[in-house]
């Protein structure tokens, strides 16, 4: 790899960022940025290839991943804003590959793949200053994280590093918060149950926000919460809601707002 | 679809009955947490899971040579074997077998692969009266309903529940919903009925090649009763069931237990070696196994499903599902259900008759991460639901393949890769999605039954990022 001086990485958006939460790929590409390291965001990237992946389309899944692969032709690390999106890259694109021609190259590319928060603690040992005012914050881990990347660790301690940031813990911390992409549309009320607990567990702390280092879940949760709360505005039932932040937005937050 | 609508009937009935979700989700939330508590040293857990799975792993590849060594042992050992290739088969030889010996009475411990083959309704309906021994069973069979976990099979039902069942069938006794009344209530009926027995039918939990063993797990006396206070033992038990050595026993049991119900031995080991011997003065007199095929072979030839078969029904994967948590066991429709339901039953019913079972999964990966011999559960739903949908035809696989795969949806992932895959077309869908986002519907089927619909941004990440200098390289 490079020296300190000349550090570079690949920015792998993810499509859903790309489309729905681009502040957040942008908060955390100006983060590592901050940190003397030059992030490069090949235009042509898209979609890892998970939604169909997981849907057992695994011929379309190949093609759209086997799309993203020129994108990263140097030998640097890619850095991805979601556990989920990362996991697919890291462990499931050698399933998908295997016996393909590319198969090597797909293992290359998941061996240079890493979660945006296990990059800024373990690569870059970021050390975030807290400028913000004092705030409760809960941390939904995301079962990639947790369990697929383990990389759930990790956003902890960055928002353990805050000093005006108090942590409080939901019941069942670690289940399922019922996105699993077309799962919650394939079984809408499967998936609708194990959100509304989600959401009660999180309602009942004193957090104000949720953080999250998946965009995925943070749609599912914030999007219950919305629905919740314009729910209970109709009935006039005015309190403040709580609501949904990336992980990577809220650091950039808290730590560098002015810039 | 015929069998995904008549899920998602299921699932509506399953998520509108609070009570049961109340029950289940207070217990399963005690079996985790005992479970949890059995295991308090991470890196001990998974030496102790490497090890079960090994030894699980080593018995799969050397199925055929074990069975032959077990069956040679049973049998020098003074136990009859049969083998079964379907459930129909397993049902015959039994009750052929009870049918000889004139046996009317037979009591029962706790055995999925009895469910699994219909072994109660066969026997039944031949004038065999069969009573289930292990209270939770007695409790669902009073009620006929079937078990709605593999480990725990009553625990839908809570203690009022029960009493108004007991109260419905044992007029003579006085109400009470105290558990421990309860349940010597249901030891008196069945001591009774044990004593009257003329045959017992029991599962297996391992059956050992090296010794021709049988050992059951329980935590009743049930069990051992079963086994041993009537003439006859009929065991019934697949065929993946069997193991190398006695010494692998200790270290599958220890997971066994302590992943089943958190418990760090049951309070009842069986292992059955002979019937009675000259001068013994209790035991069977004819004891008989019973081995049952039932599609397991075709899975054990399919290099990407043969973990399944690892499987030593701890029940474990149930537990930390947190899809099971919400619906229970009866939605899924089947034997066995939860995560190990979703990936075993379609492979013995069929993608055609249950593939839907695949979609009840958010691939959270609880499951996996709780399995106590390393099935890679969701790798193995995710698998089947490419089956499901494969168009690629060929033999000797998962029943039904390519059952589930449907015009609308194949065009849709056709039309999804056609956008993804072409960096040009995806940049003109985005411009599109980000200018016409005003047009973001504001009802979504499912999805916004629960949640608000998000709406694309101004601007893509792609525009953005080259606004602040990001270099494209």
């Amino acid at each position: 790899m490079n020296t300190e001086a000349e550090k570079e990485i690949y920015f792998f958006g993810t499509c859903l960022v790309d489309l729905l939460y681009p502040n957040v790929g942008l908060s955390a590409m100006k983060l590592i940025r901050h940190l003397g390291v030059r992030v490069i965001f090949p235009a042509n990237q898209g979609c890892c290839g998970q939604p169909a992946f997981n849907s057992g389309y695994r011929d379309e899944a190949l093609h759209v991943a086997r799309a993203l692969m020129p994108c990263f032709p140097k030998n640097i690390p890619i850095i991805v804003p979601s556990a989920s999106c990362a996991g697919m890259l890291k462990h499931q694109w050698p399933e998908l590959f295997a016996n393909q021609p590319d198969e090597n190259l797909a293992l290359n590319i998941a061996s240079r793949t890493l979660e945006l928060t296990e990059y800024l603690v373990e690569e870059l040992d970021i050390s975030l200053a807290d400028l913000g005012n004092p705030i409760q914050v809960a941390i939904h881990s995301s079962c990639s994280a947790l369990r697929e990347m383990k990389v759930a660790v990790h956003i902890e301690s960055l928002v353990r590093q805050l000093a005006n940031v108090t942590v409080v813990e939901q019941q069942r911390k670690t289940e399922c918060c019922g996105f699993g992409g077309t799962f919650s549309i394939k079984q809408p009320d499967i998936s609708g149950a194990m959100v509304n607990e989600k959401t009660d567990a999180l309602t009942a702390t004193s957090a104000e926000r949720v953080i999250s280092q998946d965009c995925g879940c943070l749609m599912n949760i914030g999007g219950a919460l919305e629905k919740q709360q314009s729910s209970q505005q109709q009935s006039h039932n005015q309190q403040p809601g709580l609501t949904t932040q990336h992980i990577a937005e809220f650091l950039w937050e808290r730590c560098h707002a002015a810039d | 679809m015929q069998q995904t609508e008549a899920f998602r009937q299921r699932i509506h009935k399953a998520l509108n009955n609070q009570q049961v979700r109340h029950n289940i989700r207070s217990v399963m939330n005690a079996l985790t947490l005992k479970r949890a508590a059995q295991f308090p040293d991470s890196k001990q857990l998974e030496l102790y899971r490497e090890n079960a799975s090994s030894i699980r792993q080593h018995a799969l590849a050397n199925q055929a040579d074990l069975l032959e060594l077990l069956e040679q042992n049973l049998m020098a050992n003074g136990i009859q074997v049969h083998w079964a290739e379907t459930a129909e088969q397993a049902n015959e030889i039994v009750f052929s077998i009870l049918k000889a010996a004139g046996a009317r009475n037979v009591v029962k411990g706790k055995s999925m692969v009895t469910e699994e083959i219909g072994l109660n309704q066969y026997l039944e309906s031949r004038n065999i009266d069969i009573l289930e021994s292990d209270l939770g069973e007695f409790i669902i069979q009073l009620a006929h309903e079937p078990p709605s976990h593999i480990v725990v099979p009553a625990i839908h039902k809570n203690r009022a529940e029960v009493a108004e069942l007991f109260h419905k069938h044992f007029p003579e006794l006085c109400y009470t919903e105290d558990i421990d009344e309860l349940t010597l209530m249901a030891r008196q009926i069945l001591r009774e009925k044990f004593a009257a027995a003329d045959a017992g039918i029991s599962g297996v939990n391992f059956a050992v090649a090296e010794t021709g063993t049988l050992c059951l797990v329980e935590n009743e006396g049930n069990g051992r009763l079963s086994t041993t206070a009537p003439d006859l033992h009929i065991a019934v038990t697949g065929i993946e069931k069997v193991v190398e050595k006695l010494s692998d026993v200790p270290q599958l049991l220890n997971m066994l237990t302590k992943s089943a119900t958190g418990q760090p031995i049951t309070t009842y080991f069986n292992m059955i070696s002979k019937p009675r011997q000259p001068g013994e003065k209790d035991g069977p007199r004819y004891v008989h196994l019973v081995l049952l095929d039932n599609g397991r072979s075709r899975i054990r030839l399919d290099s990407a499903l043969l973990d399944t078969l690892r499987c030593i029904r701890c029940g474990s994967c149930i537990n930390h599902c947190p899809v099971y948590v919400q619906l229970g066991g009866h939605a899924y429709g089947t034997t066995y259900p939860g995560p190990i339901g979703s990936v075993l039953e379609p492979q013995l019913l069929g993608i055609d008759k249950i593939g839907t079972l695949t979609s009840a999964c958010s691939l959270c990966g609880a499951c996996g991460e709780a399995c106590p011999v390393k099935i890679p559960l969701p790798k193995l739903i995710n698998h089947l639901r490419a089956e499901a949908v494969s168009n690629r035809y060929d033999d000797d696989k998962v029943p039904g393949k390519g059952s589930m795969r449907s015009f609308n949806q194949a065009l849709t992932w056709k039309t999804w890769q056609l956008i993804y895959a072409n960096p040009w077309l995806y940049r003109l869908f985005s411009l599109l999605a980000t200018r016409l986002r005003f047009l973001t519907p504001h009802r979504m089927g499912g999805w916004s039954k629960y949640r608000t619909i998000p709406r694309p941004a101004r601007q893509s990440l792609q525009q953005i990022a080259r606004q602040h200098g990001f270099a494209n390289e």
